[in-house]
């Protein structure tokens, strides 16, 4: 018997298997992909279930060429998804930033290794976070989470393909060896306890549509190839019908809006989950995989009276720099421990009036409880806040 | 001076001629003029694409297109279909997942020799292997046009470019004898001049399932003309009518040694044809043979 698209159930399952069970729940019905560790799971496990509920899948050449058929079968109309590796991922930044340009809804799972190059395939690594945000060239904005559990990984995947396909953007999850291969309690809803988006498309007889033409929320209706609307698409900077227009005013009027289209819903988009903020003087904000290691710290360090609390990041592009600005209003500090060498402790930096403290390491492990512990005893320990 | 007035009763040019050209349907003539260099060869590949969708009876809202980057890239933007002008070399993959996502549409890549064969020479090798139901047309000018004339993987030996001064000290691809051994199953040439043959050919291969590949050799007089002492377009073309040599059809198939006899040299001969014409079970035939069935049988 072939199993359903949406796997309703209590399962137990990893977070790469759970990527997977999102996207189906979400609509995903085409995925490309090239094999790398640890997010191959992902590639074997779409491999068997897409063809049971109609779906595509293709292994293709690379990444570079899997992130091109994801943009290729979202503009034909299939909700798509790739995931990949630090390596992969380097490769994927030309068209993901063609994905930004020419507003392809589809989802990019990173599962993270530690790097650079090859680096360490099967250690856990959260060294691609910059990367996500700033890795394709030029100005873009995207949308990118960082699930802490399998469970998480399956709601947070369902809500990234409801992102990309409302903003149409690529939408990144920026997840982990250790959430990825963690095995875990998974339930499953209901299809119909499921909230699915679809992008919107155009009512307008075709010969008044224009590709490019935003309504007020700044996102154009999409025309999906085979419909009559002849789309007209193109990465070069181009003006409201499609057209190429090589000129500094047409970018500034297309560049700002992908960013505005992004950035004026930051409140709708960013996600973030608080334990002991209302009363802490020391705030440890994670992210994924880390954000389960470093609650031992914050918890041990309020049994010993120290006013610890947590916030961790579930959407970590756009940042939440919004929350983090008023909470620095009313804490002695932060500490942000993370497997790199402090890549999201910059954006805690760029908005605290506190003082931050990175807990760091070069990848392969994940951050020392000890150290954590110590950082936010040194900051309680500050006057201020 | 005398002036003399036409008498009054006399029509307009205008109102005699029908001034729209027949393919202006399919056109955005919006975005006319073209970009194109005088004398390059892409406006009769356009030309001939288009009427080769009706020709070949592709229902217009099953037309879809896609490109890469470069002169023949640009293609794209000016034509009246689903139309996707992609990053450089990726038209291939990114054409694959539009032709999964909605198997209905009539896929075609129209890209240079440079976008498909350098930068995106996987892409294609893979597309062939698959037998991807696509159709691929190569403007082949033998070097990088829009960026001024550099040499590239189809550059002939010893030809020169702004990159090989002294001439060109490589090898190039040939890309027929290429597409064929990756596993395309309709290989043409063509040269510019080959207007009506050029068109029936993409119609026929329109009509074909699986992994078609038309090679067409077109003049770039600005960037490859110029410093290989070839002259204008014009001359290209006669060049190519002095040159040109019309190979039997599916003569990779009979003759072992055919794909190596249709190589391009500086100033060689350029043989053309329906080099092969084979059938064999689609990408998508055999995803629905291998595991579709199976899934369904569980």
């Amino acid at each position: 018997m072939s199993r359903p698209a949406v796997l309703t159930g209590t399962h137990f399952m990893d977070g790469d298997t759970a990527a997977v069970e999102g996207a189906l729940a979400a609509g995903c019905r085409f995925f490309a992909g090239y094999p790398i560790t640890p997010a191959t799971e992902i590639a074997e496990r779409m491999a068997e279930r897409l063809p049971e509920i109609g779906g595509k899948y293709i292994q293709m050449e690379d990444e570079i060429a899997s992130m091109a058929a994801i943009l290729g079968a979202s503009c034909g109309g299939a909700k798509s998804m790739t995931a990949t590796s630090g390596p992969g991922f380097s490769l994927m930044m030309e068209n993901i930033g063609l994905g930004a340009m020419m507003e392809v809804p589809c989802v990019v799972v990173d599962v993270q290794r530690g790097g650079p190059s090859t680096g360490l395939p099967t250690l856990v690594g959260q060294q691609d976070m910059m990367q996500a945000r700033w890795g394709s060239h030029g100005d873009y904005t995207i949308v990118a989470y960082t699930p802490s559990s399998p469970q998480e990984m399956f709601d947070v995947v369902i809500r990234a393909f409801n992102t990309a396909e409302k903003y149409r953007v690529p939408v990144l999850i920026m997840t982990d060896e250790g959430v990825g291969h963690m095995t875990e309690k998974v339930v499953i809803p209901t299809g119909d306890k499921i909230p699915v988006f679809n992008r919107k498309e155009p009512t307008c007889p075709p010969v008044e549509y224009y590709p490019y033409r935003a309504d007020k929320d700044l996102v154009p209706p999409m025309g999906i190839a085979g419909k009559g609307y002849k789309v007209r698409m193109t990465g070069l900077t181009h003006d409201e019908r499609g057209r190429p227009a090589t000129n500094a005013k047409a970018q500034d009027v297309l560049v700002k809006r992908l960013r505005d289209k992004i950035m004026n819903n930051v409140s709708e988009i960013c996600e973030v989950e608080e334990r002991w903020t209302e009363d802490a003087d020391v705030i440890v904000v994670s992210y994924g995989v880390t954000s389960r290691c470093v609650l031992r710290s914050v918890e041990r360090a309020r049994k010993e009276g120290i006013k610890a609390g947590h916030l961790r990041l579930i959407t970590v592009w756009p940042f939440p720099e919004e929350r983090v600005k008023q909470l620095s209003l009313r804490v002695k500090g932060f500490v942000v421990p993370e497997i790199n060498l402090g890549q999201m402790v910059r954006e805690v930096e760029r908005v605290s009036k506190v003082p931050v403290i990175s807990v760091s390491n070069a990848g392969g492990m994940l951050p020392d409880e000890e150290t954590t512990y110590h950082a936010i005893r040194k900051l309680s320990a500050t006057q201020g806040g | 001076m005398s002036i003399t007035q036409a008498p009054a009763a006399t029509p307009h040019p205008e109102e005699i001629i029908d001034l729209t050209h027949p393919t202006d349907k399919y056109l955005r003539t919006d975005m006319l003029p073209h970009i194109w260099c005088p004398g390059c060869g892409l406006g009769i590949v356009l030309t001939a694409y288009l009427k080769a969708l009706d020709d070949a009876g592709i229902p217009e809202n099953n037309r879809a297109v896609v490109s890469g980057i470069g002169c023949t890239g640009r293609a794209s933007s000016y034509l009246k279909m689903d139309a996707y002008h992609t990053t450089h070399g990726r038209a291939i993959a990114f054409a694959t997942g539009l032709k999964l996502s909605n198997p209905d549409l009539s896929v075609t890549v129209l890209s240079g020799d440079g976008d498909l064969f350098a930068i995106g020479g996987n892409h294609f090798i893979h597309a062939a292997r698959r037998n991807m139901d696509l159709k691929v047309i190569c403007v082949n000018n033998f070097n990088y046009g829009m960026t001024g004339g550099q040499g590239g993987p189809t550059t002939p030996h010893e030809a020169k470019t702004s990159t090989t001064p002294y001439g060109c000290a490589e090898y190039p691809f040939n890309l027929c004898a290429l597409a064929a051994s990756c596993g395309a199953v309709y290989v043409a040439r063509w040269t510019a001049l080959d207007t009506r043959r050029l068109r029936s050919s993409i119609a026929e291969a329109l009509k074909k399932k699986g992994f078609s590949f038309i090679e067409v050799i077109a003049p770039c007089p600005t960037s490859y003309g110029r410093p290989n002492q070839i002259g204008s377009g014009v001359d290209e073309m006669r060049f190519y009518r002095g040159h040109w040599h019309l190979a039997e059809e599916n003569i990779f198939l009979e003759d072992a040694e055919a794909p190596h006899k249709v190589d391009i040299g500086l100033r060689t001969d350029i043989t053309v044809g329906k080099f092969l014409d084979v059938e064999k079970p689609t990408f998508l035939e055999s995803y629905n043979d291998v595991v579709m069935k199976k899934v369904k049988g569980k």
